[in-house]
């Protein structure tokens, strides 16, 4: 094949997809840069280029500062937290443990439920004096409590919800990294005297960095993408506890109308997704141990 | 793995199996919770009596107060259109940047890989303005476009292509074989476990995306069951526990119903497609 030929064949090859991609992901995130700088046309005034302004308005929005300090300890909290378990529910699913297929079913079943079903299920769940939740602390004498509805709760509630969901998940990650670790490692442990625990942290963890390293870059991006159970649980309420970044998007450009400001917030969204990309990169460009 | 050979005491094998056995059951919890409420008459739906009746009324009774079937309908032609479009756009993308020498490729790629950062999910509002001119608002069309042109899939492909030997490809080509009947026949089968991860993972997630097609769609004839299932048990019509749930567990049975039949299957495809 000439080499003309072979330029052809590339660029033809990858028109459809690249004209679907230019259309739907590079135009829209350009045009969002493009539109933060201009105003909401209103009746009787088109869209004007406003400078900085809407930015100069973000800063001002308390609300808009809540919701990336929600997002902030929302995914501080849900990321460590569905990491480790996923991690721990690897490591005992990979062992000889009794029971062991009805665990693995238990650990994964909820990842393939959808978002919005298990947010209508874990509502049932979190319901005042009903609700299972509610039932047990009733059982132990405590008083009821509306787990939804208080401020200083409903966050936590939501963070349960996605940690549930999200173990499960990536402990298939961990268990198809562990089923190919070599057993002669461990044998040759063993033969050393090294404890189990030695063994995961000197061992086992290390060889799972890279393991690591894709769930966490998944677990970021869903901590910011995943906002089903807002619109489900508590609709960024009471008095903005679970506004997230993503939800707040959603109300503004789709409730109040104001496409603007809402491209505005897009683009701090995506600021922080590309910080994200580029901290763990910087972060584990070093550490990760690349086979 | 000969684990048996550490040094352990059974009682700390005991406490683990334990734990990974409480875990268990939390976790499984609030589905069988859910179960309970669907499948008991409502005054039972949140008392836990052994003896208490089992009935189907509750799903029926969901099954008639909303479009479900339409929504079944429409979800099911959304995920085939999405994956279809999928296979055939990814393949080419990915056979491209796997065996073709062309200007721009390393920098294409780039900006291909962009989409597994700043994903259609985000871009909501300048997608809806894009619909919106393209005359497609509230179509089922409008909800699959964005995702048609999936990095993931280019990137998971693209891999796969790379490993095909290139004696094959050497002696297809001394046959006479066009590129195009290459793919086809040598590349394309040789990917097949690929095919089908790829397949089970994009269906999978169509089936549960929410909020794009919850902003797109505005009508009964292109809601998917998501949406649909929110519109319904989000309406003030009194809030029916055992109704809901029933719809709940309706929505997400064919996917629960497959992933219990074909639960090696699912495994193996999420680990495929994580592995790379």
């Amino acid at each position: 094949m000439t080499r003309t030929s072979q330029w052809l064949y590339g660029w033809l090859l990858l028109l459809p997809a690249a004209a679907l991609l230019a259309l739907f992901t590079h135009y829209p995130a350009a045009a969002t840069l493009w539109q933060s700088f201009h105003s909401t046309p209103r009746a009787g005034r088109g869209s004007a280029f406003v400078g900085i302004d809407n930015y100069r308005a973000l800063v001002d929005d308390p609300i808009f500062w809540q919701s990336l300090s929600n997002n902030l300890w929302y995914a501080g909290g849900t990321i460590p937290l569905s990491i480790a378990l996923a991690l721990l529910m690897a490591v005992w699913v990979n062992g000889k443990i009794a029971g062991r297929g009805l665990l693995r079913l238990a650990y994964f079943t909820p990842t393939i439920l959808p978002m919005i079903a298990v947010a209508n299920i874990w509502l049932f769940f979190y319901t005042p004096e009903y609700g299972l939740l509610e039932r047990i602390t009733s059982a132990f004498g405590l008083p009821t409590h509306n787990w939804l509805g208080s401020k200083n709760t409903a966050l936590g509630c939501l963070m349960a919800v996605t940690v549930w969901k999200e173990a499960g998940f990536f402990m298939i990650f961990y268990l198809a990294a562990l089923q190919q670790m070599s057993p002669q490692l461990a044998d040759a442990a063993a033969v050393e005297g090294a404890s189990r625990w030695y063994f995961f942290r000197r061992v086992t963890f290390p060889l799972l960095m890279p393991t690591t390293f894709f769930v966490l870059v998944n677990a970021v991006i869903n901590a910011f993408r995943l906002v089903d159970h807002v619109v489900v649980m508590t609709r960024g309420g009471p008095d903005n506890a679970t506004e997230l970044l993503l939800y707040y998007i959603y109300e503004i450009g789709f409730r109040f109308w104001d496409p603007a400001y809402a491209a505005t917030l897009t683009i701090v969204l995506l600021a922080v997704l590309g910080l994200a990309a580029l901290g763990q990169f910087g972060f584990l460009e070093r550490r990760v141990h690349y086979r | 793995m000969s684990n048996a050979v550490y040094r352990t005491n059974a009682f700390g094998r005991g406490v683990e199996t334990a734990g990974a056995w409480l875990l268990g059951a939390l976790w499984i919890l609030p589905l069988a919770y859910a179960f309970w409420t669907a499948f008991h008459p409502g005054e039972f739906s949140t008392r836990f009596v052994l003896a208490s009746p089992l009935t189907l009324e509750n799903f029926v009774r969901a099954w008639h107060a909303a479009p479900f079937a339409r929504y079944f309908v429409n979800t099911i032609i959304l995920c085939a259109m999405i994956l279809a479009a999928q296979l055939v756009l990814c393949t080419l993308a990915a056979y491209a940047f796997a065996r073709f020498a062309f200007p721009g490729r390393a920098l294409l790629f780039a900006l291909v890989l962009v989409q597994l950062m700043v994903m259609p999910d985000v871009l909501i509002v300048e997608n809806y303005r894009t619909m919106t001119a393209l005359g497609l608002r509230d179509t089922i069309v409008a909800i699959g476009l964005p995702y048609m042109a999936s990095a993931f899939g280019i990137f998971l492909l693209r891999q796969t292509f790379k490993t095909v030997p290139a004696e094959l490809d050497e002696a297809a080509r001394v046959e006479g074989c066009t590129p195009l009947q290459l793919l086809w026949k040598v590349y394309v089968p040789l990917a097949r476990p690929v095919y089908l991860a790829y397949a089970l993972v994009s269906v999978s997630y169509h089936w549960n995306n929410f909020l794009w097609p919850l902003i797109i769609t505005n009508s009964v004839e292109s809601r998917p069951l998501t949406v649909g299932l929110q519109v319904f048990s989000a309406t003030d019509q009194g809030i029916d526990w055992s109704i809901i749930t029933a719809a709940t567990l309706l929505t997400t049975a064919p996917l629960l119903v497959a992933f219990l039949l074909f639960q090696r299957q699912f495994v193996q495809s999420f680990m495929r497609a994580g592995i790379k």
